[in-house]
Order: C-alpha cells, then structure tokens, then sequence
C-alpha cells in the first residue's frame, strides 16, 4: 500500500521524503570469509532501510549494488552504515567489488506478507 | 593474479576513460599537457590521503563521510566539466580553424587550464582511492601479495591502454567535427556524473530516491560487463535508475546544453572554420 502511495506521489512529481515508514531496527550484513553473511536478505517493501554491514575480516571490501546504485567501501575490521529503500519488491543484487564472487540478493516483499 | 588485476583495471578505467576525452577536448590548447599531468600528480596524492582516512581506525569517515567526499568529487567534476564545454562553445571554432591551419598548441585568449587541472584531478582521486585502498590491503596481505601486486600493476596498464586507445581514436575524427564530438562526450559524461553524486546522497538519506527502479534494462545490457560498464563511464549509463538520479542526469544534460547555446552555439563549428580567418 505504502508502496503505491508513494508512485502515486512520485508519478504526480510532487518532492517527498518518505520519513514517516522507518523500519527501527537496522538490518545487518556481515562478511564472513569470502562471503556474506546472509546471502539472502529479506526485507519488507516500500520501508526505508538502514543497512549496517560488518567486515570483520582484514581486507577492505566495497559493497556495490548497481541495482541499487550502491557503493561504500567498508574497511577491514569496521563497519558501516548505509540507506535502502523504499524499494518495489523484487530483488535486488548486490556483491563486492574487490571480489566480484561475493555475491547476494536483498529480496524485498510486501510489507503484509513479511514473514521470514 | 589475474582477478587483481580484472578489480585493477575496472578501478582505472574510469579515470583513464575521462583524462582521455578532456585530453581530447583540449586539444590545440597550449600548456594543456603540464595542467593535466599536475592533475593526475595531485589526484594520486588525493586519492592516496583518502584510502589513509578510509583505513584509519575512526569510524567518522565511514559511510557517511565516504558518500558526501565521493558526491562533492563528482559534483566537483561537473561544474569543470560544464566551465570546459561552456568555454569551448564559445572559443571552439576559432579554436578549430587554429588547429587546422598551424596544428597544434596555439594561444587562445583565456583558457581553462584550471578546470582542465581540477577534471583530471578528481577524476583520478574518485577511482583513484579505491585503487590504493585495495591495492594496499593486497600487498601488505603477505604470502601471495606479489603475485597479485603485479596482477594489479598489469590491470593499471590494462586501464590506462584503453584510455590511450579513445585518445587515439577521437583524434582520428576529423578536426571540422572534432570539437563538436567532443563537447556530446563531455555532456553525456558530465551528466553521468551527476546522476551518481545523487546515488550517493541518497544512499547516505539526504536526498530522497523518488522511486527506485523506475525501469529496469538489466536483461538488455548489464551494467556489470563490460559493455555495460563503459557506457556506464562513458554516458552515465544505469540499468535500473531511481527517480533522484533521472532527474540530476536530465537536469546537467538541459542545463549545461542550454549554457552552451547561451555563450555560443553547438553547430557553429559545423560551419566550415576556414572562411572566418579573423
């Protein structure tokens, strides 16, 4: 529904910030090796998202999305914090630049049916 | 090894691919090479001073700050991109006739040595700290570090040969067209990076992305090989744009355009330059 208020509302051309549906709890990637952890991320529609993502590990990693438009490096043993959303559902890439074999998919589905 | 140097030379190509159509498109400016040269020179410094700062323990150059920098850059290399092709509007016929009858490295009137300086500048620092922060982290990883520190040199090569080849290529066209091929270049390319400072400001939730997706290419052409990635550079080409960076794309485009047609116009240099000796 959200979703659809908000086409609506970009369709008409009007300027909106999507402030009022902010999920609370950030959603977590960690980097585990030569992967991420998880690969798969389930995450509710038509919600602004704060994506923290965790490397652990020493070498540097930049975590892109081009479905996305995503980009930021996270350095070895740091992490970092980005925004996602409101996004349409469907899934959505993302992988590591530095090791383009890293790969996952943000899965994103309609906030009624969000069981996970 | 080779996988460095693949992640290498994608890193460069951004840089080498801009230094060679700005190099291009100053063509027959004297002095042009020196500026461009300090460009690269104080890029590397730059982009070597932000993978410290991205390596450095503290967290407040993480996301945050990373975006705004990468935004900042690339906004930066917008308005050059828009003070070089407004410039060449207005001077580039009388600069093409220049060409065209002594060759190259005539005087001009006032130029824009400083915007050429500052493209080539950020460009090399964007790109730039990437390839630093991984090729550091790769060569102080031990065991295999060797192996891929030459990996990575051969990608930086790799990168800037394909840069040479768009140099070598673009001063094939014929001079009579030349400068108009270039300003497109730099209007599709300055309008590219526009719409990824907006991908940047909206990632760290400062500008909204009226609407993610709007349509979706990804099946036509990739933006993750190569073809994709070139026009990705090259054109600001995006498979799956959100609303924000459709609207900074569109806005460049028109707004550098219409300055263009304001202090000069496009087609003048379709005119042939050799009846307009004064």
């Amino acid at each position: 529904m959200l979703d659809r208020i908000f086409f609506a509302c970009f369709a008409a051309g009007i300027f909106f910030i999507s402030v009022s549906a902010f999920a609370a709890d950030p959603l977590m990637l960690s980097i585990r090796g030569s992967r991420f952890e998880p690969e798969l991320l389930a995450v509710p529609a038509g919600v602004k998202l704060k994506l923290v993502i965790r490397n652990p590990g020493n070498l540097p990693v930049e975590f892109e999305s081009t479905d996305l438009s995503r980009e930021v490096i996270v350095r070895g043993q740091g992490e970092t914090e980005i925004y996602i959303g409101p996004l349409d559902p469907g899934n959505y890439r993302f992988f590591n630049d530095f090791n383009r074999d890293m790969q996952g998919t943000i899965v994103a589905k309609p906030a009624s049916n969000k069981e996970n | 090894m080779l996988a460095t140097a693949v992640i290498m030379f994608r890193e460069v190509l951004e840089a080498a691919l801009i230094i060679a159509i700005v190099l291009g498109a100053s063509r027959g400016i004297a002095g042009r090479g020196k500026w461009i040269a300090a460009g690269v020179g104080l890029g590397l410094l730059g982009a070597s001073i932000v993978a410290i700062l991205a390596n450095a323990a503290s967290s407040e150059f993480s996301g945050y700050g990373q975006a705004i920098l990468n935004a900042v850059i690339l906004l930066g290399a917008v308005a050059m991109l828009t003070w070089h092709n407004v410039w060449m509007s207005a001077h580039g016929r009388q600069l093409s006739a220049e060409v065209k009858a002594v060759g190259l490295d005539v005087r001009s009137g006032q130029r824009p040595l400083a915007a050429l300086l500052l493209i080539t500048l950020v460009a090399v620092m964007r790109e730039g700290s990437e390839a630093v922060l991984f090729f550091w982290a790769i060569a102080t990883s031990g065991e295999q570090s060797l192996n891929m520190v030459i990996g990575g040199l051969g990608g930086v090569v790799g990168g800037m040969l394909v840069g040479l080849l768009l140099y070598i290529g673009l001063l094939r066209i014929p001079v009579r067209h030349f400068f108009s091929v270039t300003s497109w270049l730099i209007l599709f390319l300055a309008s590219g990076l526009a719409a990824q400072a907006a991908g940047f400001l909206n990632q760290v939730g400062l500008l909204p992305d009226l609407g993610n997706g709007v349509w979706n290419t990804s099946a036509i052409l990739s933006q993750n090989s190569l073809a994709g990635q070139l026009l990705h550079i090259l054109v600001g080409y995006i498979a799956r744009p959100s609303g924000i960076e459709i609207v900074f794309y569109t806005g460049t485009f028109l707004t550098i355009l219409i300055l263009m047609r304001i202090f000069g116009n496009l087609q003048g240099r379709r005119i042939n330059a050799g009846g307009n000796p004064a």
